[in-house]
């Protein structure tokens, strides 16, 4: 299957993307959580990069530059500045299931999703969009899953933004020549869902003195036996 | 150029009220200039009407018959609220006044995302609109800070931002399917003009990720759980937003692209979309039953009409789609309207709770008569606005053949109906209960926004003007139904 060096190269980012997709739901620390995701986001460049030389597209070298400088640099910022150190740095995340169980989910999730997109990506006869849709497809899954099992503000942050660099890997391989400007304003809102997350979970910390999800759980129905 | 001024307008009266020297008029700012907003939609739309379609850019911002209809249902109900915050807002907390030039700089960003959607011609763009509605949203939900406010905008936050990567699949899947079959600028027109060549397994998946992700936030079931806390925490004249438009304008995105799927021979999901459109009957008609807080209520009513208009147009005939944008309509108006009287009643009594709140009419008359009016008008009585399309979709049902839907969507209704005017009753009527300690004087912009907005309730009921009329069909024919 692979074609030239910059495949071989986009497959092993995209192999280590899911691995990093994996790595942050085993994580137990706030700042694992973090740094896996700034790694994941790293590969996801260099996927950009890569297929942007390959395919000779600008738009995919501006969603790289993009991806770094929201991804790698601006948010993990964001988020070190705004919670205070030894929250970031040693409390341990609070889960619904214990972690084997949720790498296992996580594994099950992998395998639906490349028998989700694996007869789609066939059509194209793309050996990228082999690649690249169903790891996307997995990364968005995981990352919907890792939201699920979390319940404490920031990891589910980071859960919604692995969601989006899971979207963005298929995005780079099943519409490369997305307009440019289409690129720049999906940029700019990843960045302002980031900075409107962070300003809310500052003021619920000021507030409640907790950033765990599940201390808010005022609002209610009465409960009904059948739901 | 007036598609253009829709859109900037709002961005420019936000940036009034973050100067200085104007943040003690923020609020005129925003009254003056949300009119203007909505005296430009109707003209775009009459324009519309005569031409067919209006350009604002071409190729980026383009209003045919279903964008203007939404633009001024958006634009109404954004400009009555904005009226409604006036007075509403005065009686917020000593320290959240020193904040009403934010609410309300943060108010034009939420009308501008609002009006952004509707008016864009360019899907891909269409995402980033959503999003952007969201975010203003969660802002405005948290609002007040206190506890529930915050965990209302988190749980809001959440679940409607873990909506955009599914969004974001599935409209990049709908470029991948428009260009591998030759689409060139991907705008709602060409998609429409492509369907027939597109892949279908690849039209249905991206409609499907965009169906969850959008559906999340225009609140249909099963992902409607953020909707009651959040209309239930947040400042009033945003919850008559929220409910009104806010709702709409997501749904509207998903019935375009229905459009599209349905104008595609191979790729069927009318049926699917009437059995998801059932389900969020269902669940909001059982839950109207228990529910112990009024604008929690009104929030869930919001899920039933969702599920309503869903139902509409997955029935797909030009019958059902005319009735479906007329309920879109009718909702919009009736709902809002609902947010006003609930705003009223709280300034009046400042509880939330049904049970605790007894022989109204006593206490206020106006409040009260103010709820029976709107209980009245969003359950669907007639001679309102929401008997005539909800009858009007039935009818369509009927005459597409599909017995067993109209049956159990006039059975939802009808509990809907039932549990709606069972709350209210319990409410109005009776013996004033002794917890309320004398009246407070109800702010004059209230009464006005719930006076003007009771005029397009009643008239709607009984005579439909012409150019209204044209507008639904025209928006109807775009929708698609055979």
């Amino acid at each position: 299957m692979p074609g030239s060096v910059p495949q071989a190269l986009n497959a092993l980012c995209a192999g280590l993307i899911l691995i990093a997709a994996f790595a942050m739901v085993a994580t137990r620390q706030v700042q694992g959580v973090v740094r896996f995701f700034i790694v994941q986001s790293l590969l996801l460049t260099a996927s950009c990069f890569l297929l942007g030389y390959s395919r000779g597209s600008m738009h995919l070298w501006a969603l790289g530059a993009i991806t770094i400088s929201a991804k790698v640099i601006a948010i993990p910022w964001v988020l070190r500045r705004v919670l205070p150190g030894d929250y970031y740095e040693r409390r341990e995340i609070s889960q619904v299931v214990n972690i084997p169980a949720s790498l296992l989910i996580a594994l099950l999730l992998a395998i639906a999703a490349e028998f989700l997109a694996g007869p789609l990506a066939s059509v194209a006869n793309d050996p990228v969009i082999r690649v690249n849709l169903p790891i996307g497809l997995a990364g968005v899954l995981i990352g919907a899953w890792s939201l699920i099992a979390r319940r404490e503000a920031i990891p589910q942050l980071i859960g919604i933004l692995a969601m989006e660099n899971g979207a963005f890997l298929a995005g780079v391989a099943i519409a490369s020549e997305l307009p440019l400007i289409a690129e720049l304003a999906i940029a700019i809102d990843v960045i302002l869902i980031a900075v409107v997350a962070g300003l809310l979970t500052r003021t619920i910390r000021q507030t409640l003195g907790t950033t765990q999800a599940a201390a808010l759980g005022e609002l209610k129905e009465e409960p009904v036996s059948w739901r | 150029m007036a598609l253009m001024l829709i859109v900037g307008l709002p961005l420019f009266a936000a940036l009034l009220c973050w100067i200085k020297p104007l943040r003690r008029a923020a609020w005129p700012i925003t009254v003056l200039l949300t009119w203007a907003v909505f005296v430009l939609s109707v003209v775009v739309a009459v324009r519309v009407l005569a031409e067919g379609k209006v350009i604002g850019l071409a190729g980026w911002f383009e209003a045919d018959g279903l964008s203007a209809l939404v633009l001024v249902i958006v634009s109404l109900v954004s400009a009555l609220a904005a009226v409604f915050a006036g007075g509403y807002m005065r009686r917020t907390e000593h320290e959240e006044q020193a904040r009403l030039w934010w609410f309300y700089s943060n108010y034009n960003l939420f009308a501008f995302a609002l009006l952004v959607v509707p008016a864009l011609a360019e899907a891909n763009l269409v995402w980033v609109g959503v999003e952007l509605i969201t975010l203003f949203a969660a802002l405005l939900v948290g609002f007040e800070t206190t506890a529930g406010a915050l965990e209302a905008a988190w749980k809001f936050a959440v679940l409607t931002i873990m909506g955009a990567p599914i969004a974001l699949f599935g409209f990049l899947t709908l470029f991948w399917a428009y260009r591998s079959a030759g689409g060139e600028w991907e705008t709602w027109e060409g998609l429409r003009s492509n369907a027939a060549a597109m892949d279908p397994n690849l039209l249905k998946l991206s409609f499907l990720l965009v169906f969850v992700g959008f559906g999340a936030k225009s609140g249909l079931a099963p992902m409607h759980t953020w909707l009651p806390d959040a209309h239930s925490q947040a400042p009033t004249p945003v919850c008559a937003v929220l409910s009104g438009v806010k709702t709409t304008v997501p749904l509207y995105v998903i019935l375009r692209l229905l459009s599209i799927v349905l104008a595609s021979p191979v790729a069927r999901l009318g049926q699917w979309m009437v059995v998801l459109g059932l389900i969020s009957v269902g669940i909001a008609a059982f839950l109207l039953l228990q529910v112990r807080d009024y604008k929690r209520m009104f929030a869930f009513s919001t899920v039933e009409h969702m599920g309503i208009i869903l139902t509409a147009a997955g029935l797909a005939t030009q019958a059902a789609d005319f009735g479906a944008v007329s309920q879109m309509l009718n909702h919009a108006i009736t709902k809002s309207l609902c947010f006003y009287v609930a705003g009223v009643v709280l300034l009046t009594i400042s509880t939330r709770e049904i049970a605790s709140v007894r022989g109204l009419f006593r206490v206020s008359p106006f409040a009260a008569s103010a709820l029976l009016f709107c209980s009245l008008a969003i359950a669907g009585a007639p001679p309102f606005p929401i008997f005539l399309s909800e009858f009007s979709i039935l009818s369509a049902g009927l005459r597409a053949g599909q017995y067993a839907v109209v049956a159990i969507l006039a059975a939802l209704i009808v509990i809907a109906f039932v549990a709606i005017l069972m709350h209210v009753n319990r409410m109005t009527f009776g013996e004033a209960s002794t917890a309320f300690d004398g009246q407070k004087l109800l702010p004059p912009s209230c009464r006005i926004a719930v006076l003007a907005g009771a005029v397009p309730v009643l008239v709607l009921g009984v005579y439909i003007p012409a150019p209204v009329n044209d507008l639904l069909q025209l928006a109807a024919h775009q929708l698609g139904g055979h």
